[in-house]
């Protein structure tokens, strides 16, 4: 019995050991952001390099602001991030109508769903350019926000979680007079809270790091989101590491935050929707 | 009266995102298969009488256009050494996390799970340092121990290696959720029963955790193979597709041709070789998996 724990014991120290391991070297890259951005331009590129910066400073951040426009790239992808949220209702509308409600075509509706979910993003992407061009949306901030807004795999979660809401409290709460749409607000967004933790932030981390369709659309630089102005910062800065690393961090780091105190609906978000 | 109440209504919370949806991703896969079959480009953009029918021209073009040939060759390579990676390494990570439940396991779980929602131009910047020939740390780091200089986006085989490197890294994240997911699924009472029986711990891993994880690491083989197959952030933000057109991917092809050089039918009907290969490898390993339970 004493060797059977003691050999447990030892076997728990090697796993931790090993994840130490494994986690230096996945979290490597960011811990050298984080110190990189803090060194001044001739230290970053000192070698060998310091791994603690020898005289720190805020300098790149303070950069970020004043040689480039940050102001405005952080204004842009705020918007996107709110106006996703409200493509976050949307979704959650249709699942709640296509979980709750007996009509003509839903089958149908939802296979369509599902099958929008399989087209791989090269193919849509050259079409949805020239219906926008068409509607005169191109350089404009709802043509980047418009094809972003209904996510089919998020109505999908959404109409997943919804068919498990007993009908009869539905029912009963129309039997009390409530409106449609009173129940969809106050009955049902509370009971989904947990599936509307874990899209809320999968909406928040894809709007934040929107890049691809904002780089197609936006052509004047006041449209460019924080990914698109990173970029930017890139080929024009290219041997500024400091101030690149800097600019990186300013990206990463409010989505680490964010993750780190709601990471636990992520896993359990997964495991609610039935995909293991 | 029921009926007549339920009349409506669903239509109305359906309505905004299937309109939506039909507008940006239905209609789009119409209008990209017929103009897969013109020679549309910037000219017929401004001008759709500029635009011709020209058949099956597209398709006979793209298989004898060497940079397409060559982003085929480079995507299959992709995905032979990329897609065994992740699903080893997300497997490996995800059953060591599952060991155990204290702080420290769960703080792992973050560590492990942050690339993934890492903003890809934020990775592009900090992995193009790191991989910097002159003032990369990967490049001090084997000085110290007294490996030449690697060259590490600038020859096209390492440079495709590079960027298998930086994917893997990004892609552990999501699939180490699923296995985890799947794992504390399992029943306690299947180990207690091996560990009665006196099962090593190698046992109960290939006879009993492994065939219950045969789900996961279906969904997860089918959903990486396809993000594989449409390899393209790494190469567009890291590469370009360069050097010598050496990392350019099918999906990357596709953008360029279609965004640079505005061949809008020329880039749909890539789109739908593309298409059409995530089906076949998709269907075959729904095939395979029916003979595997078969057996």
């Amino acid at each position: 019995m004493a060797t059977a724990t003691k050999r447990s014991k030892a076997e728990k120290s090697l796993v931790i050991l090993l994840l130490i391991i494994g986690g230096v070297l996945v979290s490597l890259p960011f811990l050298w952001m984080i110190s990189s951005s803090f060194k001044p331009e001739n230290e970053v590129l000192a070698i060998p390099p310091t791994i603690i910066p020898d005289n720190p400073t805020i300098e790149n951040y303070i950069n970020l602001f004043t040689s480039m426009n940050f102001t405005v790239y952080l204004r842009n992808t705020i918007i996107i991030v709110l106006f996703s949220f409200l493509g976050l209702l949307f979704n959650a509308m249709a699942g709640y109508g296509l979980a709750k409600y007996e009509f003509k075509g839903r089958e149908r509706i939802f296979y369509l769903v599902l099958a929008t979910m399989m087209i791989p993003g090269q193919v849509t992407m050259i079409p949805v350019y020239l219906i926008l061009n068409s509607m005169g949306l191109t350089n404009t901030m709802t043509g980047i926000i418009l094809p972003g807004l209904a996510v089919a795999f998020s109505i999908f979660l959404f109409r997943q979680f919804m068919i498990t809401i007993p009908d009869d409290l539905i029912e009963a709460a129309r039997l009390d007079g409530a409106g449609e749409f009173y129940i969809f607000f106050r009955l049902i967004i509370p009971i989904a809270k947990p599936i509307f933790a874990v899209q809320g932030i999968l909406t928040f981390i894809a709007g934040w790091n929107s890049f691809l369709w904002p780089l197609i659309i936006a052509n004047d630089e006041s449209l460019y989101t924080l990914s698109v102005g990173l970029s930017l910062l890139q080929g024009q800065y290219a041997n500024n590491f400091a101030l690149q690393m800097a600019g990186a961090a300013f990206m990463v780091v409010p989505i680490i935050i964010i993750f780190a105190f709601f990471q636990k609906y992520i896993v359990e978000g997964f495991t609610m929707s039935g995909i293991k | 009266m029921k009926q007549l109440l339920n009349n409506r209504h669903p239509y109305m919370f359906i309505a905004p995102a299937v309109i939506l949806l039909t507008l940006f991703s239905v209609i789009p896969i119409i209008v990209a298969l017929v103009i897969s079959f013109t020679d549309m480009n910037l000219k017929g953009l401004a001008n759709w009488s500029a635009i011709s029918f020209i058949g099956l021209e597209n398709y006979k073009e793209l298989f004898s256009d060497a940079t397409f040939i060559k982003s085929v060759f480079n995507t299959f390579f992709y995905v032979i050494i990329g897609v065994p990676l992740v699903i080893i390494a997300s497997l490996s990570i995800a059953l060591l996390l599952n060991y155990g439940t204290s702080w420290i396991f769960n703080t792992f779980r973050a560590v492990y799970y942050m690339p993934s929602i890492t903003n890809i131009i934020a990775v592009a910047v900090i992995w193009g340092y790191l991989y910097n020939t002159e003032y990369g740390l990967f490049n001090y780091l084997l000085s110290l121990l007294t490996v030449d200089n690697i060259p590490w986006l600038e020859e096209p085989t390492i440079a495709k290696i590079s960027l298998i490197i930086l994917a893997v890294w990004k892609g552990i994240g999501i699939n180490m959720i699923i296995f985890l997911a799947a794992l504390q699924g399992i029943p306690k009472s299947y180990y207690e029963a091996a560990e009665m029986d006196g099962a090593s711990r190698l046992q109960v891993l290939f006879h009993i955790t492994l065939p219950l994880l045969r789900y996961a690491t279906f969904f997860v083989t089918v959903t990486t193979l396809i993000g594989w197959m449409q390899f393209f952030e790494e190469p567009f933000v890291m590469t370009d597709g360069g050097p010598l057109d050496g990392t350019i991917s099918i999906a990357l092809f596709i953008y360029q041709e279609g965004f640079r050089y505005s061949e809008f039918g020329y880039a749909a009907a890539g789109s739908f070789i593309l298409f059409a290969m995530i089906i076949i490898v998709t269907v075959f390993q729904f095939k395979l998996q029916k003979k595997d339970t078969d057996l």
